[in-house]
């Protein structure tokens, strides 16, 4: 009895291991198959600036492609990439935005603060919405169509490299889609 | 040239770690002193090769030799002289050598200065950080060589991220692996133990100013990182539960429990199999922390470039090394009997009740940290946790071991009375408790937790300084001999309890009573905030050596006098992104943090917060790492145990 407690670090480790395993294959960055391609599920969310309308799924089938970026001002890697969207919001590209896990007071401190790079705004306090897109975590950046369906979800901070090489390119691709 | 230099020295310190495990696992093996002798050369000379290949390498940093592809990608010559150096450990590779580097010098010292050491406990403990020697080596020169070559070579190079560009970030990661590294040498204590089947009071000795010396810079390390994540990132924030922050903080919480069992350990014998256990698994959360931050498996704003296969070679070396160690646990330990017997009430069992909460605090923020993974695998869904987990989970285990933290060190070695015990901390116990009545009529329920925590504080500040007066007091008559003859230890002790006192005021201080502001503000505006009046005086471009700045001065007016802030928003043209430097006033009672952020025709952006008694956090982590400095310093430590003494375990047949 007493040697099988003895037994017990190896095999929780060797279990440990085994996780760890199959988890360096998966790319954390990477958006399980089923949403690539296929229309955002419906959702409506509450406005994050007051007297705004919020955001739903059918804000994004307006014939033009659009990001959607979900973000938190209680995000370190948020602050890095919001210059990024200030910018792209320059430059015409329509960006619109989902405040995850917070109140709005806080999203709009945020906006209020650093800008605000986004066309439409939506509150998702307890982060439910985004479970229905599969949101793991924030910053991440969903490039929709111009029917509304995902194409590409970016993990992470979007620096201007990711812009240049990666979602740049397939916006304007987007752009001439019929 | 010289990058060829640090190339061979590499090869050629892999060649000899080679040498070094061989010969001493044989040597010890046979008993043959000639062989160990040639290991302990051995382990020299190749921290010698070592600290060459980190010259070769630091060199071509500083003289901005971008034919080497690393520093064309981690340098410009606009970077500060400091910030070039210091560049030498920004990047995976470079981080990777003074990882083996560091290894490199414990190792040199357990050979050069373990002479006191039973010569065959000696070779395998070299033996067995031989072996992680050579994984490490070899992992760096396969996977990653930080010496490849870049033809042509460029004019300029590519600038290190700009957040790093910091005096914190310079001390930062070697602090922290002079923590992670170290505990390698209690882990090839604890296997050589295993090995050898028997634990003896020369073990015992060794193992404890081992684990003190990894534990120290790995406190000071964390503390510095905290205080740059609140000064560099500019939102004021000290702690994010990140990944990466997750991985030290892992380490550490073990590494203290390692601290105090092998206190008991050293001194009545007890706890020997648990304290090799808390000995490999300290070690192995370090390789963890290497792995999680170079693997991929995790995003962090901390990553370094992500790589499948560099991953797969630290899972394997985490697989042989944690794996192989706890298979040989499972086997050997059992067989390690130990002698002395102690009363559930009793200093071993404080320490045994700190261990439990320890390694139970561990295996929370392991639960936090590798959910996502572990959720993944059960239903592939993909979940995150964030900061409402650990307040959660986190702080109930913390708030009963800070309660205990007090105890603990009034409780008599094997068998105390509990009334006795209680009697001893009466008066600190009344103070806590005043200091609770007092603050509870403020605030509802916030108020009860600012309350808890303030007596908290208290509780470990005044109870950890009784310690010292109640022995100075009962030797009053003669109190310069009294306040002399403290042994070091007990002064460490008390510093460090008393700095997680501090510790534990601070984040009571900033969590109950912090307060912001945002506005719209024009040079010559006046804003009133916190007690005090701030006038923006100028706002300007200004040039530094690799960026430019907007640069807001602000004129602050408080009830004890006025003097000037600066905040700055740095744009760093070659790395293309932008720090924030926040102007900050710091004080025992608080500190008003400034930045600056957008700027429109209302003005530019100014954020302002308030957070009381924040810097206490930090003298608190600093306050415990000096006590682990004292601590270490005691003369029991420095001297060492006798060559010749009774094992204090002796081997037993399995049963």
């Amino acid at each position: 009895m007493k040697r099988l407690l003895f037994i017990l670090p190896v095999v929780g480790f060797l279990v440990l291991l085994g996780v760890f395993f199959a988890g360096l294959g998966r790319d954390p960055r990477a958006l399980p198959s089923v949403f690539i391609g296929k229309p955002l599920p419906a959702f409506a969310t509450a406005p994050l600036r007051p007297g705004d309308t919020g955001l739903a799924n059918t804000d994004f089938q307006k014939g033009e492609p659009v990001l959607l970026n979900v973000f938190a001002s209680w995000c370190g890697p948020c602050r890095v990439e919001h210059p990024v969207l200030m910018r792209l919001r320059q430059e015409g590209v329509v960006i619109h935005g989902l405040d995850w896990k917070e109140d709005a007071a806080a999203g709009q401190r945020w906006l209020a603060e650093r800008g605000d790079p986004y066309v439409r705004a939506g509150n998702d306090p307890t982060g439910r919405t985004g479970i229905e897109f599969g949101v793991a975590g924030v910053p991440e950046t969903f490039v929709i169509d111009k029917q509304g369906r995902v194409r590409y979800r970016h993990v992470g901070a979007l620096t201007p490299e990711d812009w240049d090489s990666k979602i740049g390119p397939l916006m304007e691709q987007l752009r001439k889609e019929s | 040239m010289l990058a060829e230099v640090g190339q061979f020295a590499l090869i050629l310190a892999l060649l000899l770690v080679v040498v070094q495990l061989a010969t001493l696992f044989w040597g010890a093996h046979r008993g043959d002193g000639v062989l160990m002798a040639v290991g302990r050369q051995a382990a020299l000379l190749q921290a010698g090769f070592i600290a060459l290949a980190f010259g070769a390498l630091a060199w071509s940093y500083v003289t901005c030799d971008f034919s080497v592809e690393l520093v064309a990608e981690h340098s410009h010559t606009t970077q500060p002289l400091a910030y070039r150096f210091a560049a030498t450990w920004g990047s995976h590779e470079g981080s990777m050598l003074l990882w083996v580097l560091i290894l490199a010098i414990y190792g040199a010292g357990v050979s050069a200065f373990g002479g006191a050491l039973r010569e065959t406990l000696q070779a395998r403990v070299l033996a067995v950080q031989g072996v992680i020697g050579a994984a490490f080596l070899g992992f760096l020169l396969f996977t990653s060589n930080p010496f490849l070559r870049l033809s042509p070579a460029p004019v300029e190079g590519t600038e290190l991220n700009p957040l790093l560009q910091d005096p914190g970030l310079v001390l930062h990661p070697p602090l922290l692996y002079l923590g992670y590294v170290g505990f390698s040498i209690a882990f090839c204590f604890a296997v050589a133990a295993l090995i050898e089947g028997r634990v003896d009071a020369a073990w015992a000795r060794w193992v404890r100013p081992w684990v003190l010396a990894a534990w120290i810079p790995l406190t000071a390390g964390i503390t510095l990182g905290s205080a740059w994540a609140y000064y560099e990132l500019g939102w004021g924030g000290w702690w994010f539960w990140d990944p990466v922050e997750n991985a030290s903080l892992m380490p550490w919480l073990l590494g203290t429990a390692l601290l105090h069992s092998a206190l008991v350990l050293e001194r009545r014998g007890a706890l020997v199999s648990w304290t090799i256990l808390l000995a490999i698994l300290t070690f192995s959360l370090s390789l963890v922390g290497t792995f999680l931050v170079r693997s991929g498996i995790l995003t962090s704003v901390h990553a370094f470039a992500v790589d499948p296969k560099r991953g797969v070679y630290i899972l394997g070396i985490l697989a042989a090394t944690t794996g192989l160690s706890l298979a040989l646990y499972a086997w050997r330990a059992p067989a390690i009997r130990t002698g002395a017997l102690f009363q559930p009430l009793s200093r071993e069992g404080g320490i045994t009740l700190n261990n439990l909460f320890l390694t139970a605090l561990t295996a929370t923020v392991f639960l936090g940290t590798f959910s996502p993974v572990f959720i993944e695998m059960i239903n592939a869904d993909k979940i995150s946790v964030g900061p409402p987990y650990y307040a959660k989970t986190f702080a109930p285990l913390a708030i009963p071991l800070l309660v205990l933290a007090v105890f603990g060190p009034v409780l008599n070695w094997k068998k105390d009375q509990a009334k006795a015990a209680f009697l001893r901390l009466r008066i600190p116990a009344i103070v806590a408790g005043l200091v609770l009545l007092a603050a509870l009529p403020f605030g509802g329920l916030k108020g009860i937790a600012t309350a808890d925590g303030l007596a908290l504080g208290v509780w470990l500040v005044l109870g950890s300084v009784w310690i010292l007066a109640r022995r100075w007091w009962s030797g009053r008559a003669y109190l310069q001999r009294a306040i002399l003859t403290t042994p070091r230890s007990i002064v460490g002790l008390v510093v460090a309890h008393a700095g997680l006192g501090l510790l534990t005021l601070g984040i009571t201080g900033v969590t109950s009573w912090e307060s912001d502001k945002v506005l719209n503000m024009k040079v010559g505006d006046t804003v009133a905030f916190a007690g005090r009046t701030l006038t923006l005086t100028d706002y300007a471009l200004t040039e530094g050596p690799n960026y430019q700045a907007k640069t807001a001065r602000f004129a602050v007016k408080g009830a004890t006098g006025g003097y000037d802030l600066r905040s700055e928003k740095r744009w760093f043209p070659v790395a293309q992104s932008q720090t924030t430097e926040a102007g900050i006033r710091v004080g025992p009672l608080g500190n008003l943090y400034v930045s600056i952020g957008e700027e429109s025709e209302a003005g530019v952006i100014v954020r302002l917060w308030n957070h009381p008694l924040i810097v206490w956090i930090w003298i608190g982590g600093f306050a415990m790492a000096a006590g682990g400095a004292v601590s270490l310093s005691d003369r029991r430590l420095r001297v060492g145990a006798a060559i010749k003494t009774r094992p204090i375990a002796q081997p037993v047949p399995a049963e």
